[in-house]
Protein backbone atom coordinates (compact mmCIF):
# COMPACT_ATOMS: atom_id res chain seq x y z
CA UNK A 1 0.00 0.00 0.00
CA UNK A 2 1.74 3.24 -0.86
CA UNK A 3 2.26 5.61 1.75
CA UNK A 4 0.42 8.77 1.69
CA UNK A 5 1.83 12.68 2.26
CA UNK A 6 0.95 12.51 5.50
CA UNK A 7 3.11 9.59 6.45
CA UNK A 8 5.79 10.85 4.85
CA UNK A 9 5.59 14.49 6.69
CA UNK A 10 5.22 12.16 9.97
CA UNK A 11 8.40 10.19 8.86
CA UNK A 12 10.34 13.25 8.14
CA UNK A 13 9.43 14.97 11.41
CA UNK A 14 10.52 11.79 13.23
CA UNK A 15 14.02 12.20 11.23
CA UNK A 16 13.78 15.72 11.77
CA UNK A 17 14.41 16.32 8.19
CA UNK A 18 12.83 19.41 6.01
CA UNK A 19 11.30 18.16 2.60
CA UNK A 20 10.38 20.41 0.35
CA UNK A 21 7.47 20.12 -1.46
CA UNK A 22 8.58 18.70 -4.44
CA UNK A 23 10.38 15.96 -2.48
CA UNK A 24 7.33 14.30 -1.28
CA UNK A 25 5.65 12.84 -3.98
CA UNK A 26 9.42 11.63 -5.29
CA UNK A 27 10.06 9.97 -1.44
CA UNK A 28 6.00 8.67 -1.39
CA UNK A 29 6.77 6.47 -4.25
CA UNK A 30 10.08 5.57 -3.28
CA UNK A 31 9.47 4.64 0.14
CA UNK A 32 6.94 2.82 -0.82
CA UNK A 33 8.26 0.48 -3.34
CA UNK A 34 11.71 0.08 -0.92
CA UNK A 35 9.16 -1.43 1.58
CA UNK A 36 7.15 -3.51 -1.17
CA UNK A 37 10.25 -4.71 -1.83
CA UNK A 38 11.30 -5.73 1.82
CA UNK A 39 7.85 -7.01 2.77
CA UNK A 40 9.03 -10.10 1.15
CA UNK A 41 10.97 -10.81 4.23
CA UNK A 42 7.52 -11.59 5.96
CA UNK A 43 7.40 -14.87 3.70
CA UNK A 44 10.59 -16.31 5.10
CA UNK A 45 9.64 -18.83 8.08
CA UNK A 46 11.38 -17.26 11.49
CA UNK A 47 9.55 -19.05 13.65
CA UNK A 48 12.06 -19.98 16.80
CA UNK A 49 14.99 -17.82 15.12
CA UNK A 50 17.21 -15.73 17.60
CA UNK A 51 17.06 -12.40 15.96
CA UNK A 52 20.98 -11.72 14.86
CA UNK A 53 22.22 -7.89 15.65
CA UNK A 54 25.75 -8.18 14.48
CA UNK A 55 28.53 -10.72 13.56
CA UNK A 56 30.43 -11.09 16.52
CA UNK A 57 28.83 -14.27 18.04
CA UNK A 58 29.65 -15.49 21.24
CA UNK A 59 31.34 -11.87 21.79
CA UNK A 60 30.43 -9.63 24.15
CA UNK A 61 30.46 -6.03 24.61
CA UNK A 62 33.86 -5.48 26.19
CA UNK A 63 33.50 -3.26 29.58
CA UNK A 64 36.51 -0.79 30.05
CA UNK A 65 37.43 0.61 33.60
CA UNK A 66 35.68 3.83 34.76
CA UNK A 67 38.86 5.87 34.52
CA UNK A 68 39.37 8.86 32.97
CA UNK A 69 40.94 8.51 29.26
CA UNK A 70 40.21 11.69 27.40
CA UNK A 71 42.24 14.85 27.74
CA UNK A 72 40.05 18.53 27.30
CA UNK A 73 40.21 19.21 23.62
CA UNK A 74 36.97 21.08 23.90
CA UNK A 75 38.47 24.13 21.80
CA UNK A 76 40.06 21.53 19.48
CA UNK A 77 36.74 20.24 18.65
CA UNK A 78 34.42 23.16 19.06
CA UNK A 79 36.95 24.75 16.04
CA UNK A 80 33.88 22.89 14.12
CA UNK A 81 30.90 24.37 15.62
CA UNK A 82 28.78 27.07 13.76
CA UNK A 83 28.46 28.51 16.69
CA UNK A 84 30.38 29.01 19.88
CA UNK A 85 30.82 31.59 22.88
CA UNK A 86 32.21 31.10 25.87
CA UNK A 87 33.22 27.47 25.66
CA UNK A 88 29.52 26.44 24.95
CA UNK A 89 27.42 25.85 21.93
CA UNK A 90 24.97 28.00 21.04
CA UNK A 91 21.74 27.40 19.65
CA UNK A 92 18.55 29.60 19.34
CA UNK A 93 16.87 30.16 22.44
CA UNK A 94 15.11 26.72 23.44
CA UNK A 95 13.38 28.55 27.03
CA UNK A 96 11.10 31.64 26.84
CA UNK B 1 59.08 -0.08 -16.77
CA UNK B 2 57.14 3.10 -15.60
CA UNK B 3 56.87 3.65 -11.77
CA UNK B 4 52.80 3.91 -12.44
CA UNK B 5 52.76 0.12 -13.28
CA UNK B 6 54.30 -0.84 -10.52
CA UNK B 7 52.77 -2.59 -7.23
CA UNK B 8 53.06 -1.78 -3.48
CA UNK B 9 55.46 -4.09 -3.06
CA UNK B 10 57.61 -3.21 -6.20
CA UNK B 11 57.20 0.12 -5.54
CA UNK B 12 58.47 -0.46 -1.50
CA UNK B 13 61.63 -2.97 -3.18
CA UNK B 14 62.68 0.39 -5.55
CA UNK B 15 62.86 2.49 -2.70
CA UNK B 16 64.68 0.18 -0.68
CA UNK B 17 67.19 -0.49 -4.02
CA UNK B 18 67.30 3.43 -4.21
CA UNK B 19 65.93 4.05 -7.42
CA UNK B 20 63.55 6.71 -6.35
CA UNK B 21 63.05 8.47 -3.56
CA UNK B 22 59.89 8.88 -1.19
CA UNK B 23 59.70 12.69 -2.32
CA UNK B 24 60.12 11.66 -5.94
CA UNK B 25 57.45 9.35 -6.15
CA UNK B 26 55.07 11.23 -3.91
CA UNK B 27 55.75 14.04 -6.47
CA UNK B 28 55.26 11.96 -9.81
CA UNK B 29 52.01 10.59 -7.81
CA UNK B 30 50.37 13.99 -7.17
CA UNK B 31 50.98 15.69 -10.24
CA UNK B 32 49.10 12.25 -12.27
CA UNK B 33 46.11 12.96 -9.43
CA UNK B 34 45.55 16.34 -10.62
CA UNK B 35 46.42 15.88 -14.24
CA UNK B 36 43.25 14.01 -13.59
CA UNK B 37 40.87 14.82 -11.80
CA UNK B 38 39.06 17.16 -14.70
CA UNK B 39 38.23 13.54 -16.25
CA UNK B 40 38.06 11.50 -13.03
CA UNK B 41 37.24 13.09 -10.30
CA UNK B 42 38.73 10.84 -8.29
CA UNK B 43 40.00 12.61 -4.68
CA UNK B 44 37.78 15.00 -2.92
CA UNK B 45 40.90 16.51 -1.60
CA UNK B 46 44.84 16.28 -2.09
CA UNK B 47 47.32 16.89 0.66
CA UNK B 48 50.25 17.67 -1.31
CA UNK B 49 52.17 19.79 1.60
CA UNK B 50 51.60 17.30 4.05
CA UNK B 51 52.19 14.55 1.35
CA UNK B 52 55.46 15.56 0.48
CA UNK B 53 56.74 16.29 4.55
CA UNK B 54 55.37 12.74 4.96
CA UNK B 55 57.58 11.48 2.32
CA UNK B 56 60.76 13.62 3.29
CA UNK B 57 60.58 11.85 6.78
CA UNK B 58 60.55 8.38 5.43
CA UNK B 59 63.14 9.17 2.96
CA UNK B 60 65.33 9.76 6.15
CA UNK B 61 63.98 6.49 7.50
CA UNK B 62 65.32 4.76 4.32
CA UNK B 63 68.59 6.18 4.52
CA UNK B 64 68.79 5.73 8.15
CA UNK B 65 68.25 1.79 7.43
CA UNK B 66 64.51 2.11 9.88
CA UNK B 67 62.10 1.23 6.88
CA UNK B 68 59.89 -1.62 7.41
CA UNK B 69 57.85 -3.08 4.51
CA UNK B 70 55.77 0.54 3.64
CA UNK B 71 58.24 3.07 4.36
CA UNK B 72 57.75 5.60 1.94
CA UNK B 73 55.10 4.22 -0.32
CA UNK B 74 52.45 6.53 -1.42
CA UNK B 75 48.72 5.90 -0.36
CA UNK B 76 45.37 7.18 -0.54
CA UNK B 77 42.12 7.13 1.96
CA UNK B 78 39.11 7.36 1.18
CA UNK B 79 37.51 10.20 2.49
CA UNK B 80 35.31 8.65 5.29
CA UNK B 81 38.26 8.10 7.49
CA UNK B 82 39.46 10.94 9.40
CA UNK B 83 42.30 12.50 9.29
CA UNK B 84 43.45 14.82 11.67
CA UNK B 85 43.69 18.86 10.51
CA UNK B 86 42.49 17.46 7.13
CA UNK B 87 38.67 18.03 6.06
CA UNK B 88 37.24 15.04 6.36
CA UNK B 89 33.36 15.09 4.38
CA UNK B 90 32.39 11.77 3.45
CA UNK B 91 31.08 13.18 0.54
CA UNK B 92 28.49 15.29 2.10
CA UNK B 93 27.25 18.99 1.96
CA UNK B 94 26.62 17.96 5.90
CA UNK B 95 30.40 17.95 6.43
CA UNK B 96 32.13 19.74 3.57
CA UNK B 97 33.53 22.11 5.96
CA UNK B 98 34.66 19.29 8.74
CA UNK B 99 38.12 19.59 9.49
CA UNK B 100 38.95 16.23 11.86
CA UNK B 101 40.33 17.08 15.27
CA UNK B 102 41.95 13.28 15.04
CA UNK B 103 43.53 10.11 12.91
CA UNK B 104 40.91 7.19 12.61
CA UNK B 105 43.33 4.34 13.95
CA UNK B 106 43.55 3.15 10.46
CA UNK B 107 45.17 6.09 9.12
CA UNK B 108 47.29 6.19 12.37
CA UNK B 109 48.84 2.57 11.62
CA UNK B 110 49.09 3.59 8.41
CA UNK B 111 51.10 6.96 8.88
CA UNK B 112 53.32 5.23 11.25
CA UNK B 113 54.12 2.55 9.03
CA UNK B 114 55.74 4.66 6.91
CA UNK B 115 53.00 5.39 4.20
CA UNK B 116 52.34 9.08 2.54
CA UNK B 117 48.91 10.11 2.40
CA UNK B 118 48.11 12.17 -1.21
CA UNK B 119 44.83 12.62 -0.40
CA UNK B 120 41.43 11.75 0.28
CA UNK B 121 39.43 9.91 -2.56
CA UNK B 122 35.87 10.57 -3.77
CA UNK B 123 32.55 8.49 -2.11
CA UNK B 124 28.97 7.72 -2.49
CA UNK B 125 27.45 10.37 0.12
CA UNK B 126 27.94 8.41 3.29
CA UNK B 127 29.07 5.33 1.53
CA UNK B 128 25.66 5.02 0.62
CA UNK B 129 25.43 4.17 -3.22
CA UNK B 130 26.62 2.08 -5.50
CA UNK B 131 27.86 4.08 -8.22
CA UNK B 132 29.70 6.98 -6.87
CA UNK B 133 27.20 9.16 -8.54
CA UNK B 134 25.14 10.49 -4.66
CA UNK B 135 28.64 12.18 -3.75
CA UNK B 136 28.40 15.72 -3.50
CA UNK B 137 31.49 16.42 -5.34
CA UNK B 138 30.34 15.04 -8.11
CA UNK B 139 30.65 11.44 -9.51
CA UNK B 140 33.55 9.32 -10.09
CA UNK B 141 34.08 7.99 -13.81
CA UNK B 142 35.31 4.67 -14.73
CA UNK B 143 38.84 4.94 -16.07
CA UNK B 144 38.28 2.09 -18.53
CA UNK B 145 35.14 4.49 -19.80
CA UNK B 146 34.49 7.65 -19.02
CA UNK B 147 30.51 7.07 -19.54
CA UNK B 148 30.50 4.24 -17.17
CA UNK B 149 30.48 4.29 -12.94
CA UNK B 150 33.24 3.37 -11.29
CA UNK B 151 30.81 1.16 -8.69
CA UNK B 152 30.63 2.59 -4.82
CA UNK B 153 30.67 3.72 -2.16
CA UNK B 154 34.61 3.79 -2.77
CA UNK B 155 34.23 4.47 -6.58
CA UNK B 156 36.89 7.34 -6.05
CA UNK B 157 39.92 4.50 -4.09
CA UNK B 158 38.79 2.12 -6.89
CA UNK B 159 39.24 4.18 -9.71
CA UNK B 160 42.29 5.91 -8.07
CA UNK B 161 43.95 2.32 -8.29
CA UNK B 162 42.61 1.75 -11.87
CA UNK B 163 44.21 5.03 -12.88
CA UNK B 164 47.02 4.44 -11.21
CA UNK B 165 46.38 7.32 -8.97
CA UNK B 166 47.59 5.67 -6.05
CA UNK B 167 49.12 2.31 -5.87
CA UNK B 168 46.55 1.36 -3.11
CA UNK B 169 43.64 3.01 -1.43
CA UNK B 170 41.86 2.60 2.14
CA UNK B 171 38.44 1.69 1.37
CA UNK B 172 34.84 0.67 3.80
CA UNK B 173 32.57 -2.39 2.42
CA UNK B 174 28.56 -2.33 4.53
CA UNK B 175 27.14 -4.14 1.52
CA UNK B 176 29.99 -4.25 -0.96
CA UNK B 177 31.73 -0.70 -1.03
CA UNK B 178 34.93 -2.23 -1.63
CA UNK B 179 34.55 -5.43 -3.81
CA UNK B 180 31.93 -3.89 -6.34
CA UNK B 181 33.92 -0.65 -7.39
CA UNK B 182 36.79 -3.17 -7.13
CA UNK B 183 35.21 -5.18 -9.61
CA UNK B 184 34.12 -2.36 -11.88
CA UNK B 185 37.38 -0.63 -12.07
CA UNK B 186 39.42 -3.93 -12.57
CA UNK B 187 41.38 -3.72 -9.27
CA UNK B 188 41.92 -6.15 -5.91
CA UNK B 189 39.70 -5.01 -3.38
CA UNK B 190 39.36 -6.66 0.23
CA UNK B 191 36.74 -6.38 2.66
CA UNK B 192 38.03 -7.71 5.64
CA UNK B 193 36.27 -10.05 8.57
CA UNK B 194 34.11 -7.75 11.03
CA UNK B 195 36.00 -6.78 14.02
CA UNK B 196 39.34 -7.27 12.09
CA UNK B 197 39.91 -3.52 11.53
CA UNK B 198 39.45 -0.78 13.58
CA UNK B 199 36.56 1.04 12.48
CA UNK B 200 37.59 4.09 14.97
CA UNK B 201 37.58 7.24 13.10
CA UNK B 202 35.71 5.62 10.16
CA UNK B 203 32.41 7.62 9.97
CA UNK B 204 29.63 4.95 10.97
CA UNK B 205 26.80 4.39 8.23
CA UNK B 206 25.59 0.94 9.63
CA UNK B 207 27.71 0.17 12.43
CA UNK B 208 26.96 -4.07 12.23
CA UNK B 209 27.91 -4.20 8.76
CA UNK B 210 30.70 -1.60 8.46
CA UNK B 211 34.42 -2.43 7.96
CA UNK B 212 37.82 -1.14 6.36
CA UNK B 213 39.61 -2.41 3.97
CA UNK B 214 41.85 -2.21 1.10
CA UNK B 215 41.89 -1.67 -2.63
CA UNK B 216 45.43 -2.13 -4.85
CA UNK B 217 46.20 -3.65 -7.67
CA UNK B 218 47.12 -7.12 -6.55
CA UNK B 219 46.50 -9.54 -3.59
CA UNK B 220 49.82 -9.40 -2.62
CA UNK B 221 49.41 -5.89 -1.99
CA UNK B 222 46.37 -6.45 -0.23
CA UNK B 223 48.26 -8.82 2.25
CA UNK B 224 50.88 -6.08 3.00
CA UNK B 225 48.77 -3.20 4.07
CA UNK B 226 46.17 -5.92 5.58
CA UNK B 227 49.96 -6.47 7.79
CA UNK B 228 49.02 -2.92 9.17
CA UNK B 229 45.53 -2.09 8.80
CA UNK B 230 44.25 -4.90 10.99
CA UNK B 231 44.66 -5.88 14.81
CA UNK B 232 42.75 -4.82 18.15
CA UNK B 233 42.30 -1.32 19.18
CA UNK B 234 40.21 -0.57 22.22
CA UNK B 235 38.89 2.35 20.55
CA UNK B 236 36.62 0.19 18.98
CA UNK B 237 33.99 -1.84 20.98
CA UNK B 238 33.63 -4.32 17.99
CA UNK B 239 37.40 -4.47 17.34
CA UNK B 240 38.23 -8.21 17.78
CA UNK B 241 40.87 -8.90 20.33
CA UNK B 242 42.93 -12.18 17.76
CA UNK B 243 46.60 -11.78 16.46
CA UNK B 244 47.31 -11.05 13.26
CA UNK B 245 49.11 -13.11 10.98
CA UNK B 246 52.02 -11.98 8.49
CA UNK B 247 49.36 -12.32 5.32
CA UNK B 248 52.03 -12.69 2.93
CA UNK B 249 53.30 -15.39 4.53
CA UNK B 250 50.91 -17.93 3.33
CA UNK B 251 49.67 -16.41 -0.44
CA UNK B 252 51.91 -19.14 -1.58
CA UNK B 253 50.53 -22.46 -0.25
CA UNK B 254 49.51 -24.76 -3.00
CA UNK B 255 45.95 -24.99 -3.78
CA UNK B 256 45.95 -28.37 -4.37
CA UNK B 257 42.80 -29.98 -2.74
CA UNK B 258 41.15 -26.48 -1.72
CA UNK B 259 37.21 -27.09 -1.92
CA UNK B 260 35.61 -24.21 -3.87
CA UNK B 261 32.02 -24.15 -3.39
CA UNK B 262 30.29 -22.43 -6.32
CA UNK B 263 26.91 -20.58 -5.13
CA UNK B 264 24.18 -21.74 -7.02
CA UNK B 265 22.32 -18.97 -5.91
CA UNK B 266 24.74 -16.72 -7.84
CA UNK B 267 24.14 -18.35 -11.18
CA UNK B 268 20.82 -17.95 -11.08
CA UNK B 269 18.57 -15.66 -13.25
CA UNK B 270 20.17 -11.99 -13.49
CA UNK B 271 23.88 -13.02 -14.31
CA UNK B 272 25.08 -11.43 -17.46
CA UNK B 273 25.96 -13.93 -19.66
CA UNK B 274 29.30 -12.78 -20.89
CA UNK B 275 30.44 -12.01 -17.16
CA UNK B 276 29.55 -15.77 -16.57
CA UNK B 277 31.87 -16.92 -19.19
CA UNK B 278 35.32 -14.82 -17.51
CA UNK B 279 33.55 -16.63 -13.96
CA UNK B 280 33.59 -20.01 -15.54
CA UNK B 281 36.98 -19.87 -16.97
CA UNK B 282 38.51 -18.46 -13.54
CA UNK B 283 37.06 -21.59 -12.16
CA UNK B 284 38.98 -23.30 -14.31
CA UNK B 285 41.92 -22.34 -13.44
CA UNK B 286 41.08 -22.98 -9.87
CA UNK B 287 40.80 -26.99 -11.16
CA UNK B 288 43.84 -26.69 -12.98
CA UNK B 289 45.84 -25.60 -9.67
CA UNK B 290 44.12 -28.69 -8.25
CA UNK B 291 40.99 -26.94 -6.43
CA UNK B 292 37.88 -28.67 -6.18
CA UNK B 293 34.48 -27.25 -7.48
CA UNK B 294 31.29 -28.19 -5.83
CA UNK B 295 27.89 -26.47 -6.25
CA UNK B 296 26.86 -25.32 -2.43
CA UNK B 297 23.38 -23.97 -2.12
CA UNK B 298 22.28 -21.02 0.23
CA UNK B 299 18.28 -21.12 0.11
CA UNK B 300 18.20 -17.87 2.25
CA UNK B 301 20.74 -16.14 0.37
CA UNK B 302 18.40 -14.24 -1.87
CA UNK B 303 16.61 -12.94 1.02
CA UNK B 304 19.89 -10.31 1.90
CA UNK B 305 19.06 -7.49 -0.53
CA UNK B 306 15.57 -6.64 1.28
CA UNK B 307 17.52 -8.06 4.78
CA UNK B 308 19.95 -5.30 4.00
CA UNK B 309 17.72 -2.76 3.35
CA UNK B 310 15.95 -2.93 6.16
CA UNK B 311 18.89 -3.03 8.67
CA UNK B 312 21.52 -0.39 7.40
CA UNK B 313 18.65 2.39 6.89
CA UNK B 314 18.01 1.05 10.52
CA UNK B 315 21.59 1.61 11.79
CA UNK B 316 21.94 4.53 9.40
CA UNK B 317 19.08 6.59 10.92
CA UNK B 318 20.37 6.12 14.09
CA UNK B 319 23.96 6.82 13.71
CA UNK B 320 23.31 9.67 11.28
CA UNK B 321 21.19 11.43 14.15
CA UNK B 322 24.55 12.81 15.37
CA UNK B 323 24.50 15.53 12.22
CA UNK B 324 22.20 18.23 13.73
CA UNK B 325 23.68 21.38 13.20
CA UNK B 326 25.19 22.13 16.66
CA UNK B 327 28.63 20.69 17.65
CA UNK B 328 30.02 19.98 13.67
CA UNK B 329 28.55 19.92 10.15
CA UNK B 330 26.06 22.23 8.16
CA UNK B 331 23.83 24.41 9.83
CA UNK B 332 21.03 26.27 8.35
CA UNK B 333 21.09 29.54 7.96
CA UNK B 334 18.80 32.07 10.15
CA UNK B 335 16.83 29.42 12.36
CA UNK B 336 13.68 30.26 13.69
CA UNK B 337 14.13 27.62 16.78
CA UNK B 338 15.93 24.52 17.70
CA UNK B 339 13.35 22.53 15.89
CA UNK B 340 14.05 24.68 12.65
CA UNK B 341 17.73 24.71 13.13
CA UNK B 342 17.83 20.74 13.31
CA UNK B 343 14.89 19.86 10.67
CA UNK B 344 16.80 23.01 8.03
CA UNK B 345 20.17 21.81 9.12
CA UNK B 346 19.43 17.84 8.03
CA UNK B 347 17.41 18.78 4.95
CA UNK B 348 20.28 21.23 3.55
CA UNK B 349 22.81 18.89 4.64
CA UNK B 350 21.99 15.62 3.29
CA UNK B 351 21.44 14.76 -0.30
CA UNK B 352 18.23 12.63 -1.74
CA UNK B 353 19.64 9.51 -1.30
CA UNK B 354 20.85 9.75 2.25
CA UNK B 355 17.41 11.06 2.78
CA UNK B 356 15.82 8.37 1.61
CA UNK B 357 17.98 5.72 3.96
CA UNK B 358 17.22 7.62 6.91
CA UNK B 359 13.86 8.02 6.11
CA UNK B 360 13.12 4.19 5.92
CA UNK B 361 15.84 3.23 8.74
CA UNK B 362 12.92 5.88 10.82
CA UNK B 363 9.82 3.91 9.88
CA UNK B 364 11.31 0.39 10.20
CA UNK B 365 12.45 1.20 13.58
CA UNK B 366 8.93 3.13 14.94
CA UNK B 367 6.33 2.12 16.86
CA UNK B 368 3.74 -0.41 15.07
CA UNK B 369 6.86 -1.44 12.48
CA UNK B 370 9.48 -2.51 14.57
CA UNK B 371 8.36 -6.49 14.48
CA UNK B 372 7.21 -6.27 11.21
CA UNK B 373 10.38 -5.05 9.62
CA UNK B 374 13.51 -4.88 11.55
CA UNK B 375 12.92 -7.86 14.05
CA UNK B 376 11.84 -9.89 10.86
CA UNK B 377 14.77 -8.56 8.94
CA UNK B 378 17.27 -9.72 12.22
CA UNK B 379 15.61 -12.95 12.00
CA UNK B 380 16.43 -13.51 8.22
CA UNK B 381 20.06 -11.94 8.78
CA UNK B 382 20.35 -15.44 11.62
CA UNK B 383 19.02 -17.64 8.82
CA UNK B 384 21.31 -16.54 6.34
CA UNK B 385 24.71 -16.26 8.81
CA UNK B 386 23.52 -20.32 9.26
CA UNK B 387 23.09 -20.71 5.51
CA UNK B 388 27.11 -19.48 5.06
CA UNK B 389 28.34 -21.70 8.42
CA UNK B 390 26.47 -24.93 7.23
CA UNK B 391 28.69 -24.55 3.55
CA UNK B 392 31.97 -23.69 5.42
CA UNK B 393 31.19 -27.07 6.53
CA UNK B 394 31.58 -28.13 3.33
CA UNK B 395 33.71 -26.12 1.80
CA UNK B 396 37.23 -23.94 2.34
CA UNK B 397 35.84 -20.80 0.29
CA UNK B 398 33.02 -19.42 -2.03
CA UNK B 399 33.70 -18.27 -5.51
CA UNK B 400 31.04 -16.65 -8.02
CA UNK B 401 30.40 -13.39 -9.80
CA UNK B 402 31.59 -9.69 -7.53
CA UNK B 403 28.63 -7.90 -9.59
CA UNK B 404 25.41 -9.32 -12.19
CA UNK B 405 27.68 -7.08 -15.13
CA UNK B 406 30.30 -4.97 -15.80
CA UNK B 407 29.99 -1.48 -14.83
CA UNK B 408 26.88 0.92 -15.85
CA UNK B 409 26.09 4.06 -17.53
CA UNK B 410 26.21 6.98 -15.53
CA UNK B 411 22.63 7.91 -15.19
CA UNK B 412 21.19 4.71 -15.83
CA UNK B 413 19.97 3.53 -12.62
CA UNK B 414 19.49 6.70 -10.75
CA UNK B 415 15.75 6.86 -11.54
CA UNK B 416 14.94 3.78 -9.19
CA UNK B 417 16.45 3.14 -6.20
CA UNK B 418 15.89 -0.73 -5.91
CA UNK B 419 17.56 -1.21 -9.51
CA UNK B 420 20.71 0.20 -8.19
CA UNK B 421 20.13 -1.53 -4.73
CA UNK B 422 20.43 -4.97 -6.25
CA UNK B 423 23.45 -4.27 -8.03
CA UNK B 424 24.85 -5.03 -4.77
CA UNK B 425 23.29 -8.89 -4.84
CA UNK B 426 26.17 -11.05 -4.80
CA UNK B 427 28.12 -8.83 -2.15
CA UNK B 428 25.67 -8.00 0.75
CA UNK B 429 25.82 -11.77 2.29
CA UNK B 430 29.09 -11.69 3.57
CA UNK B 431 28.43 -8.44 5.18
CA UNK B 432 25.08 -9.52 7.27
CA UNK B 433 27.49 -12.48 8.12
CA UNK B 434 30.46 -10.70 8.97
CA UNK B 435 32.87 -12.69 6.38
CA UNK B 436 35.95 -11.40 4.46
CA UNK B 437 35.64 -11.10 1.29
CA UNK B 438 37.63 -9.87 -1.85
CA UNK B 439 37.48 -9.21 -5.45
CA UNK B 440 39.75 -9.86 -8.04
CA UNK B 441 39.93 -8.91 -11.72
CA UNK B 442 39.20 -12.17 -14.32
CA UNK B 443 38.64 -10.74 -17.86
CA UNK B 444 36.80 -8.10 -19.66
CA UNK B 445 33.52 -7.82 -21.31
CA UNK B 446 33.26 -5.13 -23.87
CA UNK B 447 36.27 -3.76 -22.54
CA UNK B 448 35.35 -3.63 -18.92
CA UNK B 449 36.37 -5.05 -16.42
CA UNK B 450 35.02 -8.80 -14.83
CA UNK B 451 35.57 -9.46 -10.59
CA UNK B 452 35.94 -12.58 -9.27
CA UNK B 453 34.65 -12.83 -6.14
CA UNK B 454 36.12 -15.14 -3.08
CA UNK B 455 34.06 -15.33 0.49
CA UNK B 456 36.22 -16.79 3.39
CA UNK B 457 35.12 -18.00 7.00
CA UNK B 458 35.51 -15.25 9.71
CA UNK B 459 38.96 -14.56 9.94
CA UNK B 460 40.10 -16.58 6.70
CA UNK B 461 41.77 -13.81 5.05
CA UNK B 462 44.80 -15.45 4.88
CA UNK B 463 43.05 -18.56 2.89
CA UNK B 464 41.20 -15.70 0.12
CA UNK B 465 44.33 -13.90 0.06
CA UNK B 466 46.12 -16.75 -0.53
CA UNK B 467 43.58 -18.15 -3.25
CA UNK B 468 43.71 -14.53 -5.11
CA UNK B 469 47.62 -14.43 -5.09
CA UNK B 470 48.05 -17.40 -6.87
CA UNK B 471 45.23 -16.97 -9.51
CA UNK B 472 46.97 -13.62 -9.92
CA UNK B 473 50.41 -15.75 -10.84
CA UNK B 474 48.83 -17.54 -13.64
CA UNK B 475 47.19 -14.64 -15.08
CA UNK B 476 48.02 -11.26 -16.25
CA UNK B 477 44.16 -9.22 -15.65
CA UNK B 478 45.10 -7.21 -12.73
CA UNK B 479 48.71 -5.62 -14.64
CA UNK B 480 46.04 -4.73 -17.02
CA UNK B 481 46.09 -0.86 -17.03
CA UNK B 482 43.12 1.22 -19.14
CA UNK B 483 44.86 3.02 -22.25
CA UNK B 484 44.83 6.29 -21.14
CA UNK B 485 46.67 5.76 -17.71
CA UNK B 486 48.70 3.19 -18.92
Amino acid sequence: MPLTREQIASIAHLARLELKETEIPVYQQSLSSILDFVGELNRAATAGVEPMAHPLSGLAQRLRPDAVTERDAHEQYQANAPKVEAGLYLVPKVIE
Amino acid sequence: MSVFSRTVAELAAGLKAKEFSSVELAKLYLDRIEASQPALNAFISVTRDAALAAAAAADRALAAGRAGPLTGVPIAHKDIFCTSGVRTTCGSRMLDNFVSPYDATVVTKLAVAGTVMLGKTNMDEFAMGSSNETSYFGPVKNPWNPQMVPGGSSGGSAAAVAARLAPAATATDTGGSIRQPAALCGVTGLKPTYGRVSRYGMIAFASSLDQGGVIAASAEDAALILNVMAGFDPSDSTSVDRPVPSYEQSLNAPLKGLRIGLLKEFFEKGLEEQTEKRIREALAVYEKLGAQLKEVSLPSLPLSVPTYYVVAPAECSSNLARFDGVRFGHRAENPKDLMDLYCRSRGEGFGAEVKRRIMTGTYVLSAGYYDAYYLQAQKVRQLINRDFERAFEEVDVLMGPTTPTPAFELGAKTSDPITMYLNDIYTIGANLAGLPGLSIPCGFVGGLPVGLQIVGPHFGEEKILNAAHLYQKETDWHRRMPEKFA
